[in-house]
Order: structure tokens, then C-alpha cells, then sequence
């Protein structure tokens, strides 16, 4: 039995006291591994992780971490946003170091951090740059590291890699793998692309849509302690694939 | 009266240009305008930032306010002119006073406009860092409208070039509003004009430095 970090306990959601977005979602994060949101668009992906990050107060239910309840956004949550989110005024360096600046910490140290972070997700020599001085994968590592230096234990990413073409979202994809397996995170990852749940997650959560609630929860097995690039190959990614994709189709009619 | 009284040959003016800048009368004048435009586009600038800022991050204060800000941009502000001189005399304060009428209400509303086209993302990723609302308007809000301010600000110094003027005019009894009277009422055709250029030439001055450093913050604008 693995260790639950986080957990939605019958969260649902009402936006203007009529649409209802979410609905009875009840969902365990294992510690240390990757979760996907799958589902269709406006099934309430967003919604959810916006609830868990504590920027929606949800209308009923409850979020835990640790078994504790959580109210608002915390530190030991990170976000990464599908926009990017950066500041167009401010360099790479600077973008990083937000949210250690918004925590206090000194101008030092927080570049020193920040620095560490700005290496680790291969963008060294960038450190001065502007974001509209980058490209979309550029951008999304700025503001993977940002969340990074925080050292939250939980990061969360809203379609983190939908505004990049295909070939940088799957070098950012595998990139990501790499580092997970170097910082030890807890990730809840929204995403519309099968390939991408599969691929990435431990635990694919698939919400059906409008109202949004848990239909199914797939857990892929994959093994990724090997090579990275091979994982597309294996016959359970593909068997994993039309799987999920022949359970959803129900829900996008 | 012919043309050649109302418009006098350039060289004329030329020569009443050079007389224009030897009077007290002028200078007093001129350092009054210089006064009055500085104080009332300052707090124009000071005071609308801060209200376009509340309107942009409360409905509650856009409800309120947003009627007369729209009511007061293009009411014709010359009308109340007339209306000001009982309240604030025969004195700087009435041409402050249209300085400011003429040129607030611009920088309000496109500071405004700038704030509430933020995008929620940014807003967003300030609240999960725990920013405090305060360091969010500070850090991040206002600095992302930052394009839409300057060209307020812009737009409100032209706003106060014409304030300036008009209010003296109307008032007709001081700064170059006087002169331009004592002028026109003594036939001093050249003395007229050359006045008239002194003023035009220092609005495009004026006009032209804010553009400039408007364009050096415009790749702000570009990169959003
Ligand atoms: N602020 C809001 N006010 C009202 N309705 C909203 C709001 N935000 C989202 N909704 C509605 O709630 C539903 C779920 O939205 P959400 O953005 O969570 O979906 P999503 O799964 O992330 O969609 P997408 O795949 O398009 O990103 C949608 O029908 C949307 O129109
Ligand atoms: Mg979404």
C-alpha cells in the first residue's frame, strides 16, 4: 500500500450557483509518484488542480495533505502553469527566483537557489535572458524551475506542455522523467493527451465530463528505470493506449 | 480693419517675438503656466493611478466610480470653468483645478483598462508563491499594466497642455490668458501671434519628450 501525500475528499465544485463543474471527486495521491488528470476539454481538469492548489475554494469536500486539511495555497504545493506564467519584465534569473523572493529570502541566496535549479533544468547561460527572448519550451523550464526552487514536495502542472510543438513536448516529457529522477516529487499533471498520461503517470485519473467526476483510474506500470526514449515501445504502452482511449470515447460524444 | 492687422507679416512677429521674451509681464506669465500644469498634471497623475488601480482590482469601487469617470472624459470641461473661479478665485488654483478636470480622467480609465486585462495566470502563480494581496498589486499587477498606464499618462499631459491654456483663457485675467486679452484688446497683432507660437512650440515640446520616453518603454508592451 503506498503512502498517501494528498487526498480530495467528495470535492465538487459550482461556478455561479449554477454550473456545475465538479462533482464527488475523491482521489488519492500516492507520495512520490505521478498522477494524470485525463479527460475531456471543460470536464473539469483545471477545476480540480486549481482546488488543490488551493486558488478554488471548493463548494463542498475537502482537500488533505497528510491527512491534514488545507485551506488556500501553501508551500508545500507548486505550480506549473500552461501560459508559463512569467513575469515579461523580469529575466530568467529573476522569474526563477519569485517565489523565494515572495517567501523572503535573501536576494543571495535566492539567486544562489535559483541558479542550481536554472542548471538542472538545462538552461544554463539563459539566466539573463527576457522570456519573449525564448522559446515556448525555454519558457516552460523557467517556470519548471521557479516551481522547483521552492522545493515544494508537490508539483502540480496544468497541460505544462500543450503550447510547445510536438518534438519540444516530447524532449520536455522525457527531460521531466529525468529530473523526477533526481528530485524526489510528488506530481499531479493534468493533460487531454493519452500518450502523454501514459507515458508519464503512475495513475491516470480519468474524469468524465460535465459534471466532473472520477470514471476510472488506470495505473499504467510501465517500467521507466531504463531507458527513457524505449518506453514508447513497449507493448503495454501501446495495449495502455487504446485502452483508455476505447473508455473515453464514451465520454466525448 | 484689414488682414494686414489681423495677420501680420512674419517678420513682424519675428521682431515682436524678441520683445516678447524682454517683459516681466511674459515671464510671469510663463513660469505661472509652468506652475500651474506641473502641480495639476502631478496630481492628476498621482491621484488617478491609485483610482485606477482600486477600480481595476474592486467591482464594488468600478460600480461606484466608473459613471463619473465616463461622464467627465468627454464632458466638454471648458463649460465649467466659469463655475470654478467663485470656489477657487482668480488664481492658480482654478487653472490647477481645469489642469486637472482636463486631464485626470484619462489616466484613470486606461490605468483601469491595464489592471483588468492582467492576465489571471500571473495573478494566479503570485497567490500559489504566497504573495499577500498587497506584494500581488505591487509585484506583479501593477508593473503587468505598466504599457496601459504610460499611455494614460501620455494622453493625460496632452489632456493638461490644453487644460492650461483653456483655463487661462477662460479666465482671461492671468498667465498668458491675460496677456493674450491685453493683446487682443490693444490691436497688438504681432505680440498675438507670437504668443500663440511660444504656446504651440512648448505643447509639441512638451508632447514630443513624452512620446519619446514613452517609446523607450514600449518593448514592455511588445513582450506580452
Ligand atoms: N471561472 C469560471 N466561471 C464559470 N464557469 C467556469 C469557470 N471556470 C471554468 N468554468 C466551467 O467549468 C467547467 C470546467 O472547466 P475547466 O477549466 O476546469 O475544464 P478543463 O477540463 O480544464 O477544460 P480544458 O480541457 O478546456 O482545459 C467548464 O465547463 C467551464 O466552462
Ligand atoms: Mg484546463
Amino acid at each position: 500500500m503506498d503512502d498517501i501525500i494528498l487526498k480530495t475528499e467528495d470535492v465538487g465544485v459550482i461556478y455561479d450557483r449554477s454550473i456545475v463543474a465538479l462533482e464527488n471527486v475523491s482521489l488519492n495521491v500516492p507520495t512520490g509518484k505521478l498522477t494524470a488528470i485525463l479527460g475531456p476539454s471543460g470536464c473539469g481538469k483545471t477545476t480540480l488542480l486549481k482546488v488543490i492548489a488551493g486558488l478554488i475554494e471548493p463548494s463542498s469536500g475537502t482537500v488533505k495533505i497528510r491527512d491534514k486539511e488545507t485551506i488556500g495555497p501553501g508551500p508545500d504545493r507548486a505550480l506549473v502553469f500552461q501560459d508559463f506564467a512569467l513575469l515579461p519584465w523580469a529575466t530568467v534569473l529573476q522569474n526563477v527566483a519569485f517565489g523565494l523572493r515572495a517567501q523572503g529570502v535573501s536576494k543571495r541566496e535566492r539567486e544562489k537557489t535559483s541558479l542550481t535549479y536554472i542548471k538542472e533544468v538545462g538552461l544554463s547561460g539563459f539566466e539573463d535572458k527576457y522570456p519573449h527572448q525564448l522559446s515556448g519550451g525555454m519558457r516552460q523550464r523557467t517556470g519548471l524551475a521557479r516551481a522547483l526552487t521552492v522545493n515544494s514536495e508537490i508539483l502540480l502542472m496544468d497541460e505544462p506542455f500543450s503550447a510547445v510543438d510536438e518534438q519540444m513536448r516530447r524532449k520536455l516529457q522525457e527531460d521531466l522523467l529525468e529530473l523526477l529522477k533526481i528530485e524526489n516529487k510528488t506530481v499531479i499533471f493534468v493533460t487531454h493527451s493519452i500518450e502523454e498520461a501514459v507515458y508519464l503517470a503512475d495513475q491516470v485519473v480519468i474524469l468524465s465530463g460535465r459534471p466532473g467526476s472520477i470514471a476510472e483510474i488506470v495505473y499504467p506500470e510501465i517500467d521507466r528505470l531504463g531507458e527513457i526514449d524505449l518506453i514508447r515501445r513497449q507493448p503495454r504502452y501501446v495495449e495502455l493506449v487504446d485502452e483508455i482511449w476505447s473508455s473515453l470515447k464514451s465520454y466525448v460524444e | 480693419m484689414g488682414w494686414m492687422t489681423l495677420l501680420p507679416p512674419l517678420s513682424g512677429i519675428w521682431f515682436a517675438f524678441a520683445e516678447l521674451l524682454e517683459q516681466t509681464a511674459f515671464w510671469e506669465a510663463f513660469a505661472m503656466t509652468a506652475r500651474t500644469f506641473g502641480i495639476g498634471l502631478g496630481l492628476s497623475i498621482l491621484v488617478g493611478i491609485p483610482v485606477g488601480v482600486l477600480m481595476g482590482i474592486s467591482t464594488r469601487a468600478d460600480k461606484i466610480l466608473s459613471i463619473w469617470v465616463n461622464l467627465f472624459i468627454s464632458a466638454p470641461i471648458t463649460a465649467v470653468i466659469p463655475a470654478l473661479m467663485p470656489i477657487f478665485g482668480i488664481a492658480d488654483a482654478t487653472v490647477i483645478a481645469t489642469v486637472i478636470l482636463f486631464s485626470i480622467w484619462v489616466v484613470i480609465i486606461d490605468t483601469q483598462a491595464g489592471i483588468t486585462h492582467v492576465k489571471d495566470s500571473l495573478v494566479e502563480m503570485g497567490r500559489n508563491f504566497g504573495c499577500s494581496r498587497w506584494k500581488i498589486i505591487i509585484w506583479i499587477v501593477i508593473p503587468a499594466a505598466l504599457p496601459e498606464i504610460i499611455t494614460g499618462v501620455r494622453l493625460s499631459v496632452v489632456r493638461a497642455v490644453k487644460g492650461v491654456i483653456v483655463g487661462q483663457i477662460v479666465i482671461a485675467l492671468i498667465g498668458f490668458g491675460g496677456l493674450f486679452n491685453t493683446y487682443l484688446s490693444y490691436f497688438l497683432m504681432e505680440r498675438f501671434w507670437a504668443l500663440i507660437i511660444v504656446v504651440f512650440v512648448m505643447s509639441f515640446t512638451i508632447i514630443g519628450l513624452v512620446e519619446l520616453l514613452e517609446r523607450r518603454i514600449a518593448f514592455y508592451a511588445r513582450t506580452r
